[in-house]
């Protein structure tokens, strides 16, 4: 019971941050953005976007604006030495990084909800209701991205280098989720129902099977 | 409650370079110990480790309840209260959010209460405390990291040149709030440059040159101004 | 014994390099749809048994370090790691060259392919942070391995499924290995066991390097901490 309140008050903690000074939402925002224009514009032919290259171009704008609020989710701990005063805290330190990763989820479920609705405005799409679907696949999506990446920050927390290692050790662990990921997108695309709740299963399968590993390592990598 | 801290030839090294080596000390509750020394002579890597959060690469360092060792969990870090250089507080946040957030980490049940008593006490002005942090001048951060040690009732309260960005008036009586976590048998280790500020209530003096401990003593009457600055200039330079 | 084995097992492998190159080239019989192209696939395969021998090692040895916290079983996931990379670019060179005489492509999104891409890529992400992370990265390093691992049937399973859901694969073993002749198979067989013996020889040095290497440092950090070395 006071796990989950710790929990609930680190993540409430990081949102109230973040709705002060919006600096992530709006940087991670406009990035998004930016690369759904670009790669639009890089797929255009007779001056409409193929369809076929929705499912990369939103994804590929959802891991790399997460990555960024990832990185920044944690810098910001390290401006007022913060990360020293939650690790000094009598707090389990599961409950602290659970509590950012249910942080970050929101943060990216926050930049999918400008993707989705510009992937629809540049490349002409109407999906009715097939949007809750995709919907799902990207809350799914951002559950498993904050989860593996929650782990790798706080694993990179005191080495050197750790802007740049982060996307290099993260992306090839993120694989069979952008894999599902994209598949399912291509699926509700192509209104076909069964292929999209195979992947949305999988989606689920990796987001369950990350989380236990997490748990299950945490204590053995993060803590001193 | 903690009795006393036995330092047991402590050293630390950051890859190649050494920061502290052999030292040997022992801190006891109800004291007031000045750690002295230049700098980069090693005082904020001794307070780090007894803080728990830097690992010493040689050497021990046992809590000591009585005679009884106590285990380095969650429990002894409840007991630790830290004032850091940096403010360990969010600058998005106001001073009541802060401290209600530590309080809520640290499993106080009056949390509130606590904290907005505590800001009262270290002089933090009332207008201020629903101003988020980042708008602070230097004094009242360094007011409010103050409170943020306080907050849990530490019986090991740790020091890092508190008295930085405070005036004279508020520098004097953060040496009485001192005085009275002493009077409570708190065991209290303030690293500083600020000897006119320590002077009066501090009982122990630890001296710091290059690593190594070069002077170690106590006066159970305390010490004045002028005995701590012959202390320093005699071990330090 | 120690002394020996190292050159031993580097003679081995050196004479089964050259008895192989032999038997390839000179013995085993042309394949009949690849012709000569079919000759890289001896050296190519035994690449990519030891790209997943030296990574399961690699995450075995970091899974051993992680629950026994001793630094030889981190020397051995190090050296493993590093000689993963080494083989898995091998393997990716030689395969890209079989690819191109096979399918006509340098590469396709094909189900080993994309695994083993990963995978390397995983192993470079390892390699990148031993060699950058500072120190006390050994624990980072042995997490990387353990997820990396963990990874390899998820990554598997999901191109598996992204193939059998859509269009059939069609990696070259369909059309080779299964018709392989009994001297095919002997030539083959004994490269993999040249590359098996090259691969211990390598392990064993590449171990003995990086102990050295944390002993040395081990004993200098005990002459810094107990004051007698000064930095």
């Amino acid at each position: 019971m006071r796990f989950f309140r710790l929990v609930a008050a680190v993540a409430g903690k990081d949102l109230k941050v973040e709705l002060r000074s919006r600096e992530i939402l709006y940087t991670m925002g406009l990035f998004a953005a930016v690369i759904v224009v670009v790669f639009s514009f890089a797929f255009v032919k007779d001056q409409t976007a193929l369809v076929e290259a929705v499912p990369g171009v939103a994804w590929a704008a959802v891991v790399f604006a997460g990555t960024i609020g990832l990185g920044r989710a944690f810098d910001r701990e390290r401006e007022g030495d913060t990360m020293r005063a939650l690790l000094l805290a009598p707090a389990p330190r599961l409950a602290v990084f659970a509590g950012k990763t249910v942080a970050v989820t929101v943060l990216v479920v926050a930049v999918e909800a400008v993707v989705l609705p510009l992937c629809l405005l540049f490349f002409n799409l109407d999906l009715g209701t097939a949007i809750f679907d995709l919907a799902l696949v990207l809350v799914l999506g951002a559950i498993g991205f904050a989860t593996v990446g929650t782990v790798f920050a706080a694993m990179l927390l005191r080495t050197q280098s750790r802007d740049v290692l982060l996307p290099v050790v993260l992306y090839p662990i993120l694989v069979p989720m952008i894999m599902a990921g994209t598949k399912a997108t291509a699926a509700i695309l192509a209104a076909d129902g069964g292929d999209a709740w195979f992947w949305i299963k999988f989606l689920a399968a990796y987001d369950a099977a990350f989380a236990v590993a997490a748990l299950w390592t945490f204590e053995a990598l993060v803590i001193e | 409650m903690l009795t006393s801290i036995v330092v047991e030839k402590v050293g630390k090294r950051f890859g190649e370079h050494r920061a502290l080596a052999g030292v040997e000390v022992e801190f006891t509750a109800g004291s007031v110990c000045a750690l002295l020394g230049p700098n980069g002579a090693g005082k904020t890597t001794l307070l780090g480790i007894l803080s728990t959060l830097v690992r010493a690469t040689a050497g021990t360092v046992g809590y000591l309840d009585g005679t009884a060792r106590r285990p380095i969990d969650d429990r002894l870090r409840a007991d630790i209260g830290l004032l850091a250089h940096t403010s360990l507080c969010y600058g998005e946040l106001t001073a009541v959010e802060n401290l209600e957030f530590f309080a809520t980490l640290y499993g106080l049940a009056d949390g509130p209460a606590r904290g907005r008593a505590l800001l009262a006490e270290v002089g933090l002005e009332a207008p201020a405390w629903t101003r988020p942090v980042r708008t602070y001048s230097r004094g009242m951060v360094q007011r409010l990291a103050l409170a943020r040690a306080l907050l849990a009732r530490p019986s090991l309260l740790l020091l890092d040149e508190p008295f930085t960005g405070l005036d004279r008036g508020g520098a004097m009586a953060l040496g009485a709030r001192l005085g009275q976590a002493k009077a409570d048998g708190a065991i209290v280790v303030c690293v500083t440059h600020d000897l006119e500020a320590i002077a009066g209530v501090t009982d122990h003096v630890v001296v710091l040159r290059r690593g190594k401990l070069a002077c170690d003593q106590r006066q159970a009457a305390g010490y004045s101004y002028a005995e701590l600055r012959d202390h320093y200039h005699r071990h330090a330079d | 014994m120690k002394r020996i084995l190292v050159p031993g097992l580097a003679a081995l492998a050196a004479a089964g390099l050259a008895v192989t190159l032999y038997l390839i080239f000179y013995w085993a019989p042309l394949e009949r749809t690849l012709n000569f192209n079919q000759k890289i696939f001896y050296w190519h395969v035994p690449n990519w048994f030891m790209l997943f021998s030296m990574v399961f090692l690699c995450g075995g040895a970091s899974i051993g370090y992680l629950v026994k916290r001793d630094a030889r079983w981190d020397d051995v996931a190090h050296a493993a790691g590093q000689l993963a990379v080494l083989f898995g670019a091998i393997g990716l060179i030689t395969g890209s060259i079989w690819g191109k005489a096979a399918w006509g492509h340098w590469w396709k999104w094909e189900l080993r392919l994309t695994t083993s891409l990963i995978l390397w890529l995983t192993m470079l992400g390892y390699a990148l942070v031993r060699r950058f992370a500072g120190a006390g990265s050994e624990r980072l390093a042995a997490g990387l391995a353990v997820f990396g691992v963990v990874n390899v049937p998820l990554v598997y399973f999901a191109v598996k499924l992204a193939d059998s859901l859509g269009q059939a694969s069609a990696h070259p073993k369909t059309q080779v290995v299964a018709k392989l002749t009994a001297e095919m198979k002997t030539t083959f067989q004994l490269s993999v066991v040249t590359f098996m013996l090259l691969g211990a020889a390598l392990l064993l040095v590449r171990v003995g390097a990086i102990r050295d290497e944390r002993r040395l440092r081990e004993l200098r950090e005990r002459g810094l901490d107990a004051g007698i070395l000064d930095s």
